[in-house]
């Protein structure tokens, strides 16, 4: 409950806005940049929000650090390199491709290969199979019925 | 008193389903059609006793009954009396009622239409039924009981969390749970049938109303909650591949391939052990769903009620549950065999196709959102799984899905024509080539996201309108005679056809708003207007209104956005305000014209000291205008927000449109009350084609 306050109180503190006008850079190109390196790393102290979307104030320390990077002339990678030397991995919102991590990131296409082999296997199996199966003794008295009719 | 009441009901309500857990189906296994026939009395005298519950809860809720603890946790006496009334499920224990409650209404409602299934399936289906009540019905009495009173009720209650306080809440959660439990049927239908052993063109014809109801109560859900988040945040994102936006959307994906596999099952009398595997995973998914909102054990932003003691309660009904369905699955499965067969160019195989995709799909983004938990379970490290990572992988699915469509609609059953389809859709090809090269070259996206998503939507939706062309006989036959034969088609193929229009459409505002968006963020003082993307924007004034002031503002048309305001309009907030407002009021105007007056609010709550904000939205078929007002700044000029979202709402109407294509579907007649009994006995009833 104590901390449920503190954390109120926090949020009054903080801006109601993500990206404030104060923050923006001056080349519009640059703050593009900023922009997308913004929605690409995780306010860690939220619950699944990047510091692009999220009001708290390490988000927007994280913003001004970022574009203060830029201006530094880094590349965008370098930027995030920056970033995740001082807060690790659970910073990146797109994991990185490496490690642990292939498992996830080969998993799409895995299991799209997978399911799409046995979707296959399975189609020629049923599709040679013998055509359906023989008339029952109750149908073919049936069909013998409506021939003899007919 | 009346809150005893209700405890009472909920705990012989318990006592009930477990006596229709064991009874009917002991009475099937043996034959003894007395013990059957306990089943559908047993499943009306749950829902009647858990809406007694229900009522008492919502009742202390009402009156304000603060000696309830989950009352005193989440309600307050000020609260505006919809609030009062949603705030029974803005909670974990509540919304657990509403969730046995809603299982219930379907107990009662396939015991209702049970008369036209086999005796021993129908007791089957509700002893099913009936041991998912008891799980849920036993968490709730020993872990998450809404009715434990407080020894000191205190003078007033902390209030319901100001985000739910929203008329978002009337709709979002029923809608899900609705979906969510829905599901419940075709996995008490699934095992049933491998009790039994047998699975017939029948069976599917009786699972399947009840995944399509489910299904689109869950597009429903969904697109409303993507709604709230998309005026209510502040921001307008509508989708944030959140842990709990995913616990929906993978139920969501599964159904829609049930639905698919399930019409093999029926008219071909093929797939059918898929078919009962794909229903035994659309409700595990619900389940697992359940599991990450109701333990917390994903952060997200949604977690307003999250207890880890809990979650093993749930994480144990999900062994059993799941482990259970699965293993009968796999002990019986084999006994299924398919009877009809298929050329591999056929409709089958385009549903099968559908299959693959849908299913992968929702594991891919299943593994996406536990990945956070199993990489710190495996190697220790802390990585995060987020928007970037779902856009990039799960989106070549819907490409597929989308790509696949109107060719698979073309084939017909059991062998069909590839060239021929193919030839029918060249037009619709070339058209839809034609406007993603147009977008292409006009260079206007930011990325190949229009040409490609725009591109997309016109494939689907022509590929819809040609498929109706083709069942129509256009221009062979006379108009009148195409005519008469649109008019015959059977409501399901009317239902596709719509359903697939709407993926379209939502593929289409999707493509759009992504990119196409602009953005806008600076300082404004009263009387400054800003140029955003073709409109212009004055802010007219900003004014601060206490606690207390009316809910309605004069000048300010609806405090709710317009778009779906007629049916928010339905639930509209009236009365005192329960918090703080600084209320900035706009004009937009369109070349000098005033086109409307917007009012952006800032909202403080003192009850739970928590801000929100209420953006403005202009919201119109091909953009909406988008407005939040920001801080104060020491300049005397306010932060203000701004976008132009363009066809934004083909989003949510898609998904509205497909929701009604479900329910066209749902009135064919051969889902009707009666329907299986009238089409005799229930193997080789396949429904002529």
């Amino acid at each position: 409950m104590m901390r449920a306050a503190v954390l109120a109180f926090a949020l009054l503190a903080g801006p109601a806005l993500a990206v404030q006008p104060d923050e923006m850079l001056g080349d519009p190109a640059l703050e593009a940049r900023a922009r997308a390196i913004s929605r690409e790393l995780r306010c860690l102290v939220c619950r699944n929000e990047s510091i692009d979307d999220s009001s708290a104030d390490l988000a927007r320390d994280l913003r001004l650090l970022v574009r203060e990077r830029l201006l530094q002339g880094d590349s965008d990678r370098e930027v995030i390199d920056y970033i995740v030397a001082r807060y690790g991995d659970f910073v990146l919102l797109r994991p990185r491709m490496g490690g642990a991590n292939l498992v996830l990131w080969l998993a799409a296409p895995a299991l799209l290969l997978a399911g799409g082999a046995v979707a296959v296997l399975w189609l020629r199996r049923q599709g040679s199979r013998a055509p359906a199966t023989p008339l029952s003794a109750e149908e073919r008295a049936r069909l013998e019925r409506i021939l003899k009719d007919g | 008193m009346i809150v005893e009441l209700g405890h009472f009901a909920l705990i012989l309500a318990l006592l009930v389903a477990v006596v229709q857990a064991v009874v009917p189906l002991a009475g099937a296994a043996r034959g003894w059609a007395e013990w059957m026939r306990v089943a559908p009395v047993a499943a009306a005298a749950q829902l009647v006793l858990l809406a007694l519950a229900f009522g008492a809860l919502t009742h202390a809720f009402v009156v304000s009954d603060f000696s309830v603890r989950l009352v005193a946790a989440n309600s307050h006496s000020a609260k505006p009396m919809l609030y009062k009334v949603t705030g029974v499920w803005g909670n974990h224990e509540g919304s657990l009622l509403l969730w046995v409650l809603i299982l219930a209404l379907f107990g009662a409602m396939i015991a209702w239409r049970g008369r036209n299934l086999p005796a021993a399936l129908a007791a089957r289906v509700l002893a099913v039924q009936a041991m998912i009540g008891v799980a849920f019905m036993a968490f709730m009495v020993f872990t998450s009981n809404p009715f434990e009173r407080l020894a000191v009720p205190p003078v007033d209650g902390q209030d319901l969390n100001p985000l739910l306080q929203d008329p978002g809440l009337a709709f979002h959660p029923p809608f899900l749970y609705l979906g969510y439990v829905g599901l419940s049927t075709a996995f008490s239908f699934a095992v049933a049938a491998l009790i039994e052993g047998r699975v017939d063109p029948a069976w599917a014809r009786w699972v399947r109303p009840w995944t399509l109801a489910a299904w689109m109560f869950l597009t429903v859900g969904i697109a409303l909650g993507s709604y709230w988040a998309y005026y209510e945040l502040g921001w307008g994102g509508w989708w944030f591949w959140d842990p709990v936006e995913n616990a929906s959307f993978m139920p969501w994906l599964i159904a829609a391939a049930l639905l698919h596999s399930a019409i093999v099952a029926e008219k071909r009398d093929s797939l059918k052990s898929w078919t009962v595997l794909l229903a035994i995973l659309a409700f595990s998914f619900s389940l697992i769903g359940t599991f990450i909102v109701r333990s917390g054990i994903i952060t997200s932003v949604h977690a307003f009620a999250s207890d880890p003691a809990r979650g093993v309660f749930i994480l144990a009904i999900l062994a059993v549950a799941i482990g259970g369905a699965l293993g009968l699955y796999a002990w019986r499965a084999p006994l299924l065999a398919a009877r009809g067969v298929f050329a591999p160019v056929s409709r089958e195989s385009a549903l099968v196709i559908n299959n693959v995709l849908l299913t992968v799909s929702a594991l891919v983004v299943f593994i996406g959102t536990i990945w956070p938990l199993l990489a710190e379970f495996l190697t220790g490290a802390k990585v995060s799984v987020g928007p970037p990572f779902f856009e990039l992988t799960f989106t070549p699915f819907i490409v597929l899905v989308a790509l696949v469509l109107p060719v698979g609609t073309l084939l017909a059953w059991k062998r069909g024509n590839l060239a021929r389809a193919l030839g029918r859709l060249a037009p619709v090809a070339a058209l839809a080539l034609a406007v993603a090269g147009l977008l292409w070259s006009l260079g206007t996206g930011r990325s190949l996201i229009a040409p490609l998503g725009i591109g997309l939507s016109v494939w689907v939706l022509g590929g819809v309108l040609a498929e109706l062309a083709e069942r129509a006989r256009l221009m062979r036959a006379g108009p009148a005679e195409s005519l008469r034969r649109l008019w015959n088609l059977p409501r399901a193929d009317w239902g596709k056809s719509v359903a697939h229009a709407g993926l379209a459409l939502s593929i289409f505002g999707i493509a759009a708003i992504s990119a196409w968006e602009t953005e806008d963020i600076r300082v404004m003082r009263p009387g400054e207007t800003a140029e955003i993307g073709g409109w212009s924007l004055t802010l007219d004034s900003v004014e601060r209104l206490p606690v207390g002031a009316d809910f309605d503002i004069p000048g300010c048309a609806t405090s709710s956005p317009t778009g779906f305001g007629f049916l928010l309009a339905l639930f509209r907030e009236t009365g005192p305000r329960n918090f703080i407002t600084d209320l900035g009021r706009f004009t937009l105007r369109r070349n000098g014209e005033p086109v409307a007056g917007l009012c952006a609010e800032k909202r403080l709550y003192p009850v739970q000291r928590m801000p929100t904000t209420e953006a403005a939205i202009d919201s119109g078929w091909t953009r909406d205008i988008y407005v939040v007002l920001g801080d104060p700044q020491q300049d005397g000029g306010w932060a203000v927000r701004s976008y132009v979202k363009p066809f934004a709402v083909w989003i949510w109407l898609g998904a509205l449109v497909m929701a009604a294509g479900g329910l066209i579907s749902l009135t064919d007649r051969r889902y009707r009350v009666g329907a299986a009994r009238r089409a005799g006995a229930p193997a080789g009833a396949v429904a002529a084609e």
